[in-house]
């Protein structure tokens, strides 16, 4: 989608501006529905437009993503605009600087239409947690759209966006890219520089792509990826364009299954998977079965390392140097009990009525699991278990080039079916968290619809690939499509 | 596993502000979390080095110089309280 809507740029038949008007009309008549939009930044993506219009105008040669219009995840900052993490904590923060991801795309011209629904903190798998209400489902209204990323899935799903940026800790572009039927990637940790995104989990927190087709999101990544000097973690890389290797020849790869995964599956899900092994085969691929021994504690560990370094990076919501301060200066519309006269009472008023369940489950559950006492039970334990399904995945890809999975056991499920109970809403990213957990870059494509009542629902098959191998994964996954 | 009183404990030192009603279900849901959490100690970790980066690097520096951040004006006005520049905060002592 993106490079036709680069040549229309460049042969006249519409400008950027028209492109973004038309986003905006319809963000204006769907959005009410499916809010996957917390703030339009209506302004700058105009600004945008016209500088990508005169530049073609000029005849100057321009980027593919120049002047094409896209969605950002509001956990990432762009300066001069609000930036809330979908938390109440932060509904007045105005980003005083830019991610570097954002940086990057403004080098290539792309446009920001706006900053999207999330679980508040990226904590969640349904965007149900976000402090401003539930994005849904542009398939099904009465259905999650998956989260965290659940309002950039549903913008692209819904043509209310072209392509959007994601950010991913433990299935968050992925399983809300399968529930919305659309491409979502996850790529190598330290692909993408963590600048500039409000840090959630910072071993595991990765920015990614999200669009229609697998070569608009390797067209986003080449423009966002690289080692930045403000992200200590961020990897040494070349520039690359990943569309350049998107050859459709997936001849002589070695694809890894993983049997248990397919026999846990309900049956109308099992078929769809089989279906996208045997397209593999047939075109060539080589299918081998694979075992990883330790996956099954992804979770488990996952739920322990997250938690941690939530209650770490969360400690600096206090309402001290930004955001709200419970106080008898209220700029907020919070209701505490009674005003705050200590500062250990701004603390606790701040962060009990700025902070939405989960995220307060979650600081609670790390601060615990970090005390004294318990550090090594937990997390030093959790960190050695990491180390070994690690090696799961080393010995895995000494056989193979890449694993296919599903990306998620179910299609979407009902808003408020999953919030009742925290582990239900958990074992969703049963598929997706080892990916993060090891390291490796990973992706969701869609692979058909689940007919649930009278609605057709989007399901996606899930590779992983080697780290930093995002060119072979890219080409794979390229390489399927239903025909 | 989780007492009423621990959940009170953890949430004064992560300074989060509960109420009773609160505290009852945080107890219960980091319970059964904890719990569920439980299998990992199944797993043989004798010898085995904790994961410190996933993907390896080391300690990365950088010249020490410093560099203006260049924006100022947008930090000062996010803070909630401000007065001459400052942040204005409740008395520490």
């Amino acid at each position: 989608m993106i490079r036709e809507l680069h040549e229309k740029l460049i042969s006249g038949e519409t400008t950027s501006v028209e492109l973004t008007e038309d986003y905006f009309d319809r963000i204006e008549k769907k959005d009410k529905d499916i809010f996957s939009y917390l703030t339009l930044t209506k302004e700058l993506a105009l600004e945008q437009a016209k500088r990508a219009d005169e530049k073609i105008k000029k005849g100057e040669k321009i980027e593919l993503l120049e002047g094409i219009p896209g969605a950002i995840k509001d956990n990432i900052c762009i300066a001069g605009t609000r930036t809330t993490a979908a938390s109440k904590i932060l509904d007045n923060y105005i980003a005083p600087y830019s991610a570097t991801v954002i940086e990057k795309l403004n080098e290539r011209g792309a446009v920001f239409l706006g900053k999207t629904n999330l679980d508040e903190f990226a904590m969640g798998s349904s965007t149900e947690n976000s402090g401003y209400g539930s994005t849904k489902n542009p398939h099904d209204l009465t259905r999650v759209p998956g989260g965290t990323s659940g309002g950039s899935t549903a913008a692209v799903a819904a043509n209310l966006a072209s392509w959007a940026l994601g950010t991913d800790t433990g299935g968050s572009i992925r399983q809300p890219a399968s529930f919305c039927g659309v491409v979502g990637m996850k790529p190598t940790y330290g692909r993408v520089s963590r600048h500039g995104i409000i840090a959630m989990a910072s071993s595991l927190d990765q920015v990614g792509p999200i669009a229609k087709t697998v070569e608009d999101v390797a067209i986003v990544l080449s423009a966002i990826s690289g080692r930045d000097r403000y992200d200590a973690t961020s990897a040494h890389s070349q520039d690359k364009n990943y569309e350049d290797y998107l050859t459709g020849e997936v001849k002589g790869m070695k694809i890894g299954i993983v049997k248990e995964y397919l026999k846990s599956l309900e049956k109308n899900v099992r078929e769809k998977i089989e279906k996208v092994i045997e397209f593999y085969k047939k075109s060539g691929a080589e299918i081998f079965e694979i075992e990883l021994p330790y996956a099954k504690y992804a979770l488990p560990a996952y739920y322990i390392i997250q938690p941690c370094e939530v209650s770490s990076n969360l400690a600096r919501y206090d309402g001290i140097k930004y955001g709200i301060r419970i106080d008898d200066h209220v700029k907020s519309d919070l209701q505490p009990d009674q005003v705050a006269s200590t500062l250990l009472e701004n603390y606790l008023d701040t962060r009990q009525y700025g902070f939405g369940k989960e995220t307060k489950r979650r600081i609670m559950l790390g601060t615990y699991a970090l005390s004294s006492g318990y550090y090594e039970a937990y997390y030093l334990r959790a960190q050695k278990v990491r180390t070994l399904i690690k090696k799961d995945f080393e010995k895995a890809f000494e056989k193979v080039d890449l694993i296919l999975t599903p990306t998620c056991p179910t299609p979407a499920f009902k808003l408020g079916e999953k919030t009742e109970n925290p582990l239900e809403m958990y074992l969703s990213d049963i598929f997706t968290v080892t990916a993060n957990v090891s390291g490796v870059p990973a992706i969701s494509v869609p692979c058909g619809d689940i007919k649930i009542g009278d609605k057709d629902l989007p399901i996606g098959f899930q590779l992983m690939g080697k780290w930093f191998d995002e060119e072979n994964l890219l080409r794979a996954a390229d390489a399927y499509s239903p025909r | 596993m989780i007492s009423k009183d621990e959940v009170k404990h953890i949430a004064s030192l992560a300074r989060i502000g509960l109420d009773e009603k609160e505290v009852e279900k945080f107890s219960h849901d980091l319970s059964a979390v904890l719990d569920w959490i439980d299998q990992l100690k199944e797993v043989d970790v004798e010898g085995v080095e904790p994961t410190a980066h996933i993907t390896g690097m080391d300690n990365i520096s950088r010249e020490d110089k410093n560099r203006e951040f260049g924006n100022k004006e947008g930090i000062i006005k996010l803070f909630p309280e401000e007065k001459n520049g400052y942040n204005r905060v409740k008395s520490v002592l």
